[in-house]
């Protein structure tokens, strides 16, 4: 399956993209998108848990089955207002 | 519309809130020239665009069942700001003062914990950084 990964600030900088399209494997949850992230940039490696995630607009929990068509973004520490 | 590219008018904010009168409670968030010892020049703010309109919309709402006598008009601005600029107007309008306030201020706070909108902070030395109030992810600080 197919889904849409999102980066944003200081992960974009990390990661060297603003987005892009990965192939995951069926039945793969939030946690295993990032664990394949985690294992391609040596900074997400460095960080001591996973950050939080959203899918579809939504925050999501590091267990939440992905789906074809999804949209994902880790999120780095939230710094509005 | 709970972002915007544009200055933010709370004056406007407030007229438009103002549909219950009593209280109106006003917090506007400015860019200050300086955070933790370090002189600033400027903020850029960057959203998730889509969820951080849908996370205000769903802090909005809560806060309607929690306060169902309260409105609450909230506009946060994204793009590059200078000092002095509003980055966010959050204004509570309640029969009574003590609900404008409570509502105001759990709109601000949970605003910043909660809704995908990034800061990077530019220093008169040239420098820039975002901002990590968690500290989580920060690194090493040179001094």
């Amino acid at each position: 399956m197919n889904v849409k990964l999102l980066y944003f600030a200081s992960f974009r900088d990390k990661a060297g993209r603003d987005e892009e399209s990965r192939v995951l494997p069926e039945g793969s949850r939030v946690r295993d998108a990032w664990a394949a992230l985690a294992s391609e940039v040596p900074d997400f490696a460095a960080f001591p848990a996973m950050p939080p995630a959203a899918v579809n607009l939504e925050y999501a929990a590091p267990d939440r089955l992905l789906r074809d068509g999804d949209e994902l973004a880790f999120l780095p520490p939230v710094a509005g207002g | 519309m709970y972002l915007t590219r544009d200055p933010i008018d709370a004056a406007a904010l407030v007229s438009r809130a103002r549909a219950c009168d009593g209280g109106v409670c006003v917090f506007v968030g400015v860019v200050r020239d300086h955070n933790e010892g370090r002189a600033t020049t400027g903020i850029e703010y960057e959203a998730y665009g889509p969820m951080a309109e849908a996370e205000i919309r769903r802090l909005v709402n809560g806060l309607a069942e929690r306060w169902p006598q309260v409105r609450v008009e909230i506009l946060h601005r994204v793009g590059r700001l200078a000092i002095g600029d509003a980055s966010v107007a959050v204004v509570a309008t309640a029969p009574h003062r003590a609900e404008a306030f409570a509502a105001c201020r759990e709109a601000i706070d949970r605003l910043k914990t909660t809704v995908p909108i990034w800061k990077k902070e530019f220093y008169r030395d040239g420098t820039s950084d975002w901002v990590d109030p968690t500290r989580m992810h920060a690194a090493p600080r040179e001094r």
